[in-house]
């Protein structure tokens, strides 16, 4: 076995990389984390969570997730705050560019997770933190008394607009099906929900507005074609998620979304290379399923270098 | 308040920021808000790296909406830089460390 810095490598600290960490730990192999920005990952502007068991009450993102980093650093796991600008994985002893230099790692955990898909249209990114947003636990006390639309038909954009309608006097929601796709329970409290009006069969095709950010939008409805302005402050964007996966270069295959295809022990195409949580493609992206991922990795990854 | 940060308000947002002799980076914040949480650590990481050089300061938007208002922020973490009491580079949301790192040094 070559000397490396470390026996594991974990890129990213959301559910799956703090799982896969706390694993690692307890198997007291060298363990290196990386965040390239906040410990936390997607659960941090999540807004409640009551699907995740343990907690009957339901409880805030950003509480789990002090709740996992506490667990984890009782193993005396780091996480070191730098971003991975790419790897060289092909040998036995994988390379990591990351902002602080180069590592090297016998095996690595990637759980870098996903980001919020852009849609793409006109004004999306002139007024970003203007009026367009993707955090409605981060920015929607900004629209007390106002009228804001969002935009998705999926559980986020659904538990996010429940969410800005405590504070929003209207919210529109632009969906282009004529069904919601968001679990059963959501939708019944959206369609309950007198503030907030789903636009349905449409599409948002442009934000405008002026120096204090966000005035209109332009929104078509796909089946008859028709445009309508509606005046809102604030634009909310729910669309899917895209996989955090800009380093990898071409060395991982991909599903036709861009997700990095594992087996059932979270392997990629690569030996020594795991893939966990939403970056993977997997049937469902949850906390519940992230974490399950995260142990599996881990494990698989110690298994790997007990045969090195 | 831990590490170098500084708790700043309206009230002492000209003294401390506009009238400060080195640049000054202003995080704009609020307790109900993740990822301003989550920015903390990195926020104090970059006042001990750039301690002598560069003042950080955090700003409640709750409790002074004010100077909020006056840059327009409407979503945050917002984060801005101010280099001879002038906004050098505002920047919305979580930020990778490098990337704030690389926007510090572009006017140090």
């Amino acid at each position: 076995m070559k000397n490396t810095d470390y026996d594991i490598v974990v890129i990213g600290s959301g559910p799956a990389g703090l799982t896969a960490a706390l694993y690692a730990a307890r198997a007291r192999l060298r363990l290196c984390v990386l965040e390239k920005s906040a410990t936390g990952g997607q659960i941090l502007v999540t807004d409640w969570i009551e699907n995740y068991p343990g907690f009957p009450e339901g409880i805030g993102g950003v509480d789990l997730m002090e709740k996992m980093l506490a667990q984890v650093k009782g193993f005396d796991v780091d996480i070191t705050s730098t971003g991975v600008s790419g790897m060289d994985v092909s040998g036995p002893v994988k390379r990591i560019r990351t902002d602080d230099g180069e590592i090297t790692t016998h095996t690595v955990i990637i759980a870098s997770g996903a980001s919020p898909r852009k849609l793409g249209v006109p004004g999306e990114a002139e007024f970003f933190g203007k009026g367009v947003s993707v955090c409605a636990t981060c920015d929607a006390p900004f629209y007390r008394n106002r009228v804001v639309a969002a935009v998705g038909g999926g559980d986020t954009a659904v538990q996010e607009s429940l969410f800005l309608s405590r504070f929003a006097d209207k919210i529109y929601l632009i969906h282009r099906r004529d069904e919601l796709r968001a679990t059963k329970i959501l939708q019944e409290r959206a369609l309950a929900n007198d503030k907030i009006e789903i636009v349905w069969d449409s599409v948002l095709t442009g934000i405008r507005g002026g120096v204090f950010g966000v005035e209109k939008i332009d929104v078509k409805n796909v089946k008859t074609g028709k445009t309508d302005e509606l005046q809102v402050h604030g634009c909310f964007i729910w669309i899917g998620i895209i996989p955090n996966i800009e380093f990898a270069g071409d060395a991982l295959e991909l599903d036709s979304s861009g997700f990095i295809i594992t087996d059932p022990s979270m392997q990629t195409s690569v030996k020594g290379v795991f893939a966990a949580g939403d970056v993977r493609n997997t049937p469902l992206r949850q906390i519940a399923t992230a974490v399950g991922d995260g142990a599996i990795a881990a494990t698989a990854a110690a298994h790997y270098l007990e045969n090195l | 308040m831990a590490g170098n940060l500084l708790e700043i308000n309206d009230d002492s947002f000209e003294a401390e920021v506009i009238k400060s002799d080195i640049p000054v980076l202003v995080d704009f914040w609020a307790p109900w808000c993740g990822p301003c949480k989550a920015m903390g650590p990195v926020l104090e990481e970059i006042s001990k790296d750039f301690e002598g050089k560069l003042k950080v300061c955090k700003c409640n938007v709750d409790d002074s909406p004010v100077t909020p208002g006056n840059f327009g922020i409407r979503a945050i973490p917002t984060l801005i830089l101010f280099n001879n009491g002038e906004k050098a580079n505002q920047m919305v949301g979580m930020m990778e460390k490098s990337k704030l790192v690389d926007a510090i040094n572009a006017i140090l």
